[in-house]
């Protein structure tokens, strides 16, 4: 009988906690308003904590929750817009989602230049984002990127990978692949593995010659490749030498890196990169205007590269960017948008997924289990 | 009885049948009103929402309502050649509307589920409406080379229809061609049979397990004396108690590569350390958390249905001379059948309907038709097609279940 009266114990103690910040929640309710925010999760939402909601919520007094639900947030959005109530404010999500949002009407078209701050010197934002970073119902914060990590004590010292060649080269560099369970960044690095120019991916991906060409060349290393679909999973593979090599996205390479001291090195050759931001759900604009506008000014997306290495969208906030919050080490190097690191990179082509992932996902899958 | 012509009456002179009909009704009306919470709430959260999901799995509304012009201006289309200008105009009007409205999302994800490049063919030719000018036929060959296809207006005119069965046949790896005929989808297209298949195969031999290892339990826990049946019953229910992402992840520490029993195996030399054992992120994974974890729906059936068996027939049965696998065989065995059929239709029905457990531990090998189920709901958002999905399923557990009633009858099922 021990165990239930433990249980009991426990679970009345949980309500008490579950009652008290209930509490709270509604004392500054009360004063101030509370902001729904939907990110990601992890050490992404972290960086947003530290260097938006925080400085925010001192300043306003305004509460801010975190909802870790952006992998299914354009899913989120419909179904809250379909039973009419809909309760989150602002949400952190990719492009490819937000284009299909805004052409639902779920999201609010937003007007860049008046809504959003200039940078210092007075550049307008729709200047002073990179390219492809304000989109109809969309503004990004962040650059991030696809990469092949790798951890350093499983290859000789004069004999490490540097290319996406080397990921498909089972012969040089032995070992299992952890690979992301889905097509997209897997069929471009296969292209540009088997020789295809960077420039003409997503062109021979629309014809039947180039996709059989790239799951050819995925056939070369299917045997040895585990294909993960949580962002935490790649980094502990790696760690737990289960791999020699696993697709990530760079930050959460460098958080293992910097944090934890493990042996990994980033392939920044063939690196995929895109955007990820804001978008507000309609009728939410009145709401989170503020904010919107104090979490995407030049100083705040600088100050989020102190905690995770994804670029600035801002091009003005490049120059400020400094050194790690935690460890002091400089922070440059480690950006996707680094000179050096991004002479091979591949943007994303969001229209080309739009229109082709259901029938990729389905023959990527059906390649999966044969 | 007699059955004179002067019908009984009450006291008061009422027939008697009327009395009693009232008395009935009244109470009849009264266990209603008691039962009517569970009703309402089967109603909303049962009843409702398979309504629901039936219908969105052969809903169609997308074409015939963003391009109401563009339909009815092709219903005197030949189907030989491309449109008329009138067409293109049509559908320019309707883009435009539909552009204002901010509604075209749902329509451009409908026709791209039939036929790739729709997506952008709609949204790239909704961006570029305003400065589009007469003749639009021209403007429109030039704004997407979709529209210059003669299979592009062949699928909008047979999705105007605001019903469709291409969920189901996608469901079932067919497609229709450009001119309605169901064929099935090229071989490195297909997915879902096979996962059907192995769904069902995989339920099976999980239903087999549980009742090869349930069996001797139920027996025991039947037949010792309370005071060790209890023990044993305890040792069934606490696994049953705890939570079932405890109990699935529990099964990872063990089964992994470098989990315990692994380790366990290269300590004790049997397999050499690179040569460690594949046991989770496959079939066998599935298989094995998903038999421990629904084995207490084998037992207590069986158990209940044991309980009711006198010990006396099996002495009965030795006593006339037979050998006990005999017995066993003869009398013991076919008076469990109900309760072996009630336990494995409970195991069988719970586990085609899993999802957690097979996306955990089943890697690519062992996950299930339900996976696909919620990876339609939640990734690819095309919710038509996890609803033709979900309703075949639901179409075979019924048949299973109608297949159970008819041979063992539902009133046999019992939980202890």
């Amino acid at each position: 009988m021990k165990p239930i009266t433990r249980n009991r114990a426990l679970k009345g103690a949980g309500i008490a906690v579950a009652g008290l910040s209930a509490l709270a929640v509604a004392v500054s309710a009360h004063a101030q308003q509370t902001l729904n925010i939907v990110s990601w999760g992890g050490a992404y939402s972290m960086s947003q904590e530290r260097a938006y909601h925080e400085p925010w919520m001192e300043m306003t007094g305004d509460e801010i929750v975190n909802i870790d639900r952006s992998a299914n947030a354009l899913a989120g959005l419909r179904s809250q817009s379909q039973a009419g109530n809909v309760t989150w404010d602002l949400v952190d999500m990719l492009p490819a989602d937000a284009m299909i949002a805004c052409a639902e009407g779920l999201i609010e078209p937003l007007d860049h230049d008046e809504l959003l701050a200039d940078a210092p010197d007075g550049t307008p934002p729709s200047e002073d984002f990179v390219d492809g970073a304000l989109g109809e119902c969309f503004v990004a914060s962040i650059v991030y990127s696809n990469i092949v990590g790798f951890n350093t004590e499983m290859f000789p010292e004069d004999g490490q990978p540097s290319t996406i060649e080397d990921v498909f080269d089972l012969e040089n560099y032995p070992g299992q692949r952890a690979l992301m369970r889905r097509p997209i960044n897997n069929l471009e690095w296969a292209l540009i593995a088997d020789g295809v120019d960077r420039d003409d991916v997503y062109d021979m991906l629309e014809t039947e010659e180039g996709i059989e060409r790239a799951f050819a060349k995925l056939d070369t290393i299917k045997d040895n490749v585990i294909w993960w679909e949580e962002g935490a999973q790649p980094p502990q593979l790696l760690a737990d030498r289960e791999v020699a090599f696993a697709s990530a996205y760079n930050g959460r390479i460098f958080d293992a890196m910097v944090s934890e001291n493990q042996p990994f090195d980033i392939i920044w050759d063939a690196q995929v990169f895109e955007l990820d931001g804001w978008v507000v759900p309609t009728g939410k604009l009145d709401k989170v205007r503020d904010y919107l506008y104090f979490a995407t000014d030049t100083q705040r997306l600088a100050d989020q590269a102190q905690y995770i290495s994804y670029g600035p969208a801002r091009l003005s906030s490049s120059d400020l960017v400094s050194t790690h919050a935690e460890t002091g080490i400089e922070m440059t190097p480690h950006m996707p948008t680094y000179e050096p690191n991004f002479a091979t990179a591949i943007q994303k082509d969001d229209e080309f997924w739009a229109d082709y992932l259901d029938e990729l996902s389905q023959r990527f899958d059906a390649w999966l289990a044969q | 009885m007699s059955d004179s012509a002067a019908p009984l009456t009450t006291a008061d002179g009422v027939p008697l049948k009327v009395s009693l009909r009232r008395a009935v009704r009244r109470s009849k009306f009264k266990a209603l009103l008691l039962v009517s919470p569970l009703l309402l709430f089967l109603g909303i959260a049962f009843v409702i929402p398979i309504f629901e999901m039936l219908s969105r799995s052969v809903a169609n509304p997308e074409v015939s309502t963003s391009l109401p012009r563009t339909v009815a201006a092709l219903e005197n289309w030949d189907r030989q050649a491309l449109p008329d200008e009138p067409v293109f105009e049509a559908l320019v009007e309707d883009l435009r509307e539909g552009q204002a409205a901010r509604n075209l999302g749902l329509l451009a994800s409908r026709l791209n589920y039939e036929r790739s490049g729709m997506r952008s063919a709609i949204n790239r030719t909704a961006r570029g409406l305003g400065s589009m000018e007469p003749p639009y036929r021209e403007a429109m060959l030039d704004a997407h080379a979709r529209w210059g296809e003669l299979d592009t207006w062949k699928l909008i005119e047979r999705e105007s229809s605001p019903y469709t069965m291409t969920y189901y046949l996608s469901a079932l790896d067919r497609h229709l061609t450009p001119d309605g005929e169901i064929t099935m989808a090229p071989d490195n297209q297909q997915i879902h049979v096979s996962l059907f298949w192995r769904t069902f195969w995989m339920s099976g031999l999980i239903t087999l397990m549980t009742l090869l290892l349930g069996y001797p339990i139920a027996f025991l826990l039947a037949n010792l004396p309370l005071r060790h049946s209890n023990l044993l019953m305890i040792l069934v229910l606490l696994p049953f108690w705890t939570s079932l992402l405890v109990r699935t992840t529990t099964w990872i520490a063990i089964l992994q590569s470098q989990g315990v029993l692994n380790d366990m195996m290269v300590f004790l030399g049997v397999i050499a350390d690179e040569a460690r054992w594949q046991m989770i992120h496959n079939k066998i994974g599935t298989v094995v958390a998903m038999t421990h974890i629904l084995l207490p729906f084998m037992i207590l059936p069986l158990y209940s249905v044991m309980k009711t068996i006198p010990p006396s027939y099996m002495r009965a049965a030795r006593s006339l001379g037979g050998r006990p696998f005999l017995c066993f065989r003869r009398v013991y065995f076919p008076l469990t059948i109900p309760g072996i059929a009630a336990g494995g239709i409970l195991v069988f029905i719970l586990s085609i309907g899993y999802y957690i457990t097979p996306a955990l531990v089943g890697g690519q090998s062992g996950r299930f038709i339900t996976n696909y189920i919620a990876y339609h709901m939640q990734t690819s958002l095309n919710w038509g097609l996890a609803a033709a999905i979900a309703s075949i399923l639901l179409f075979v557990v019924v048949v299973f279940y109608l297949v159970f009633n008819r041979l063992v009858g539902v009133d046999k099922v019992k939980l202890g």
